[in-house]
């Protein structure tokens, strides 16, 4: 794991979260959209914390693909879950809402849960994986010689 | 029977997010590690590759029936029950999933931080 890897990781959980609390934030100023008149969800995008929202949201697609490409399903979950953390602290700091103590211990739950995860090896080593990796090597090394 | 309802739209979600990201782990490890990907090929190459394969679309797909599970699953029960329910559930079924098809070494450890972060969830939706 390099920090390269560990920044993809952050990113994953800050764009998650601040996606998140944008595409709430927006949708509060958009207002509710009723049944009736649902082609209206397709103009909320119109609105500026919405489109942010949803850009943030690529961004943390991108990042969670990355990581997958490189560490294991159940390494990049667990890690990723700081995105909850993230969000009660944005709820609690930003937003001003009140955090009861139930939730706190829930933040705290999940830190360990992530401490204890990526203190292992973030990927099974699998030998055929290795294989087609170094095969595909080959084919490109060869591939950009003249 | 409106527990029915909410536990079988529980029970989808899960299912169906656990299937996609069973599907985009396995697309992306297909495609291998993007970073030396698009150092060796450039950014071009990567979203190619990422795109022509095809456990990327299904994972969408099972991601999208996911979303929608969980929307006809908010319009017939409590979120206060669906949300937290399903969130900390599919950590411990992706955990499951990722041994079984993945063929993840899921030891001890990582069994341990699943169980943490998904009561960890509930207490955050509680």
């Amino acid at each position: 794991m390099t920090l390269r890897k560990y920044l993809v990781l952050a990113g994953v959980a800050v764009f998650a979260a601040v996606g998140d609390c944008l595409l709430s934030l927006g949708m509060k100023q958009v207002g509710t959209i009723s049944l009736h008149r649902l082609p209206e969800i397709v103009l909320t995008v119109l609105n500026p914390t919405v489109a942010l929202g949803i850009l943030l949201l690529l961004c943390f697609f991108a990042c969670y693909m990355t990581a997958l490409s490189w560490a294991d399903l159940t390494y990049v979950l667990p890690a990723t879950s700081v995105s909850y953390i993230l969000i009660t602290l944005i709820a609690r700091f930003f937003l001003h809402e009140t955090v009861s103590l139930g939730r706190w211990l829930g933040v705290a739950l999940i830190s360990i849960g992530v401490g204890f995860v990526t203190l292992g090896p973030a990927l099974t080593p699998h030998p055929r994986q290795a294989e087609s990796n170094d095969a595909l090597a080959v084919q490109f090394s060869s591939g950009a010689e003249p | 029977m409106k527990s029915v309802y909410e536990w079988g739209a529980v029970a989808a979600i899960v299912l169906t997010s656990t299937a996609g990201d069973v599907l985009l782990s396995r697309a992306m490890k297909q495609v291998g590690d993007v970073g030396q990907l698009r150092r060796r090929s450039g950014l071009q190459a990567v979203v190619g590759r990422v795109l022509r394969n095809p456990n990327f679309p299904l994972g969408i797909l099972a991601m999208a029936v996911a979303f929608y599970s969980l929307l006809f699953g908010l319009s017939w029960g409590d979120v206060s029950l669906i949300v937290p329910a399903s969130t900390s559930l599919t950590f411990v079924t992706n955990a499951l999933a990722a041994k079984i098809f993945l063929h993840e070494r899921v030891d001890q450890r990582r069994w341990v931080a699943a169980l943490l972060v998904a009561g960890g969830v509930v207490l955050l939706a509680a």
